[in-house]
């Protein structure tokens, strides 16, 4: 099975070692892992912000380095959504609908296609709350959603129960988004900082000592916030602990 | 408590002509008077919490929303036929119906009929549509007093407010503020807050109206092809004393309330208030297929832009709405902002779809005003795709040069860089340390709005990128 690892491009500049818990988790199992030298980005900044033809030759990119492997892995739900639900500004050539196909977040690609069963070297004695992104819980339905009448499922929370000492914390509103919202995040500053402000607050409620999500996006907000606002409250990627790289 | 009676309430958006609507910075007004932000963001959870709890006995409650959805879709399949259908039945019920083709025309249609009655004084319940159309302030220039008769209306009425929820209109206002609205309107006790005594005083100083109305008004929830019957949905009752105490009844309403038949009136019943407040039903669900004895009714059914809405594949959807507000109270930015600061009648999930297309440039920004984080979607008893169309309008905006010049240039820059991995290696890895380690986006604009409120991460000593070809291009792991 050859994967095409993508990391994108905040986690390549400022959290390194999230990729590298990734692809040598992934290593783990029975993939042949390429990481594309000449990746940059999803394109997701503007296709978020409506500039569609902006996104077009990095969409093109994204195709060119990756439309040779089997599967293109990466730890982040909003970027999966981006390639899977977004790439529009391009032909839609075959090439490119095998990459829309088979693009998948790092969660789903253990739960759905690996089926991984234990993660024997992890091991995480902490109370730990689990934040969603809002692109992976209802655009990939990475979990069920409060909103819908559906029976309770949560793809991070069965990979993360495989981790010996783990105990789960709830927040009350377990999927309320945390502001980030991409280039929300900097257009509407003021609204975004207090959303991550009061997530914060719901998450150090619960008794949490870290929070884990499959996004490192949504947790470098509400770290800064967290940080700003002086809440002693850890964030980690769900890929970290269940490498066994923090405990 | 103490602070919420000391603090301000905020008022909403400036609205300068045509200019575009700054929500952002009304928000931002909200968020600093923070025990209302606070109050307003609990009370509109607590709607959501009860809609849930509400949601969970009902087994089909899924099976609902796809029924309703398809039953609306349906409806605006064949909207016209619907409304021909209507038309007959109500006339036959002896109901005078009326076309508006916009705001300006609706309002000249029921100033005529009022002046044809020599009616000087109106009482209304709630209406939208009359929001949208500025009907009471047109009213008013004719001559006609008009009274707000649902409670929260009234508030907003009294201290010259738009609602701010199309539900629970004065939800963004205290039990202090309400106080200091009735003392200096109504001759209120001064600092009784009470809500009984408060509910009590705009009752008392409204019924009077009521009973020496000219004319009542109200809007309407349904309209049934089937029977020409119009369906009004409150939980005060203002309503039915409204129609039905004047001998003259007006109800304007949107063509897009329109459902085929009977049966499918049960449905929406059904979503509605456990969409918007988490009760099982509205406690007055009325029912109006003529006019009272001796009376007369008038139907005014109002284009306003609808039938172009109706004309636009992407935006289509939108007609749907049934006005539950639930978008609204899920939605973590509103509940943040306020209604009043979008500046629009529709504020919200819905109102960020449908204002712009009452006016583009004005209220270019609102589709802004989301994190597309899906919620409202998930919500909407009629499965209006609501952040796919807050998406659409993004990239409708840029088409239509409405995206505003410091986010295309970013934009623009930003493309360039991501088509290009040597520059944009370049552009991450030399250079300012701190700069280049930050992804470009934030701090492209020299305002640096990451840093305000957030801290900003500390940079690493090394990219993935360059410790994987360190660590993986001698194993001769990496593509190149
Ligand atoms: S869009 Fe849906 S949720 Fe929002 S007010 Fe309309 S019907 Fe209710």
């Amino acid at each position: 099975m050859e994967v095409g690892l993508f990391i994108p491009c905040y986690m390549d500049a400022l959290e390194p070692e999230v990729g590298i818990s990734t692809l040598k988790l992934l290593e783990r199992f029975d993939v042949n892992v390429t990481y594309p030298f000449d990746q940059t980005c999803c394109g997701q900044p503007m296709t978020n912000t409506g500039c569609h033809k902006e996104a077009e030759e990095t969409e093109k990119l994204f195709v060119k380095n990756f439309s040779s492997f089997d599967y293109i892995v990466m730890p982040s739900g909003s970027c999966t959504n981006q390639v899977r639900h977004h790439f529009d500004a391009i032909q839609q050539t075959d090439e490119v609908l095998h990459v829309r196909k088979n693009t998948y977040d790092l969660v789903e690609f253990l739960h759905d296609i690996l089926k991984v069963a234990s993660f024997p070297w992890a091991n995480f004695s902490h109370k730990v709350a689990i934040h969603y992104n809002c692109n992976a819980l209802r655009g990939l339905r990475h979990a069920s959603m409060s909103e819908r009448r559906e029976p309770f499922f949560s793809k991070p929370k069965d990979l993360l129960s495989k981790v010996k000492g783990i105990e789960f914390v709830e927040l009350e509103r377990p999927d309320e988004c945390c502001g980030f919202g991409g280039t929300f995040s900097i257009f509407e500053e003021g609204v975004s900082a207090k959303m991550g402000q009061d997530k914060v607050m719901d998450q150090h409620r619960s008794g949490a000592e870290y929070v884990v999500s499959a996004d490192s996006s949504c947790l470098m907000h509400q770290k800064g916030c967290a940080m700003r606002m002086g809440v002693d409250l850890k964030y980690a990627h769900i890929a970290q602990i269940l490498n066994g790289d923090l405990s | 408590m103490s602070d919420l009676q000391q603090e301000i309430q905020p008022k909403g958006a400036k609205i300068k002509g045509n200019k575009p609507v700054n929500q952002l910075e009304a928000a931002n007004r909200f968020i600093a008077a923070s025990a209302h932000q606070q109050m307003h963001d609990q009370r509109l959870w607590d709607l959501r919490k009860k809609r849930d709890a509400q949601m969970h006995l009902i087994p089909e409650w899924e099976e609902l929303r796809d029924l309703a959805s398809d039953i609306k879709s349906h409806t605006l399949d064949h909207l016209a036929d619907y409304l021909e259908e209507f038309e007959r039945n109500a006339k036959a019920n002896g109901v005078h119906v009326h076309w508006a083709k916009d705001a300006q025309e609706s309002n000249q249609i029921i100033a005529g009929i009022l002046k044809e009655h020599d009616a000087k004084n109106l009482v209304k319940s709630k209406s939208m549509l009359g929001e949208e159309c500025l009907l009471r302030q047109h009213l008013e220039e004719e001559g006609v007093t008009v009274i707000e008769t649902d409670l929260g209306e009234r508030i907003q009425q009294l201290d010259k407010e738009d609602p701010s929820h199309v539900v629970v209109p004065a939800v963004h206002k205290s039990r202090t503020d309400v106080s200091k609205v009735f003392v200096k309107t109504l001759n209120a006790e001064e600092g009784n807050n009470d809500v009984h005594y408060l509910a009590t005083t705009q009752r008392e100083t409204t019924r009077p109206y009521i009973l020496n109305a000219d004319a009542g008004m109200t809007g309407a929830n349904f309209l049934v092809a089937e029977t020409g019957a119009v369906v009004v949905c409150t939980n005060e009752g203002n309503a039915d004393l409204s129609a039905n105490t004047p001998p003259l009844h007006i109800v304007t309403v949107g063509i897009e309330k329109i459902i085929p038949k009977m049966e499918h009136l049960a449905v929406f019943i059904r979503l509605l208030s456990r969409s918007a407040l988490g009760s099982p039903i509205t406690q007055y669900t009325s029912y109006f297929s003529g006019p009272r004895k001796g009376g007369e009714m008038h139907v005014v059914l109002v284009d306003n832009g609808r039938s172009t809405r109706l004309a636009s594949h992407k935006f289509k959807a939108g007609l749907k709405c049934i006005r539950c507000g639930a978008c609204m109270n899920t939605c973590p930015v509103f509940r943040r902002s306020g209604g009043l600061s979008y500046g629009s009648v529709y504020a919200g999930p819905i109102g960020l779809i449908l204002s712009p297309t009452y006016n583009v440039h004005k209220y270019r920004n609102l589709p802004f005003a989301s994190t597309l984080n899906g919620s409202c979607t998930n919500v909407c008893p009629v499965k209006i795709n609501l952040h796919e169309q807050i998406f659409a309008w993004r990239e409708t905006l840029a088409e239509e040069k409405e995206l505003s010049l410091s986010k295309r240039i970013i934009m623009t820059s930003l493309g360039k860089l991501f088509a290009h991995p040597k520059a944009y290696r370049m552009a991450v890895q030399t250079g300012d340390k701190l700069l280049s380690y930050l992804p470009h986006f934030m701090v492209y604009n020299q305002l640096n709005t990451w840093g305000r409120q957030r801290d900003i991460p500390t940079p690493p000593k090394e990219t993935f990128h360059s410790w994987y070809a360190k660590n993986y291009m001698k194993k001769g792991k990496a593509d190149e």
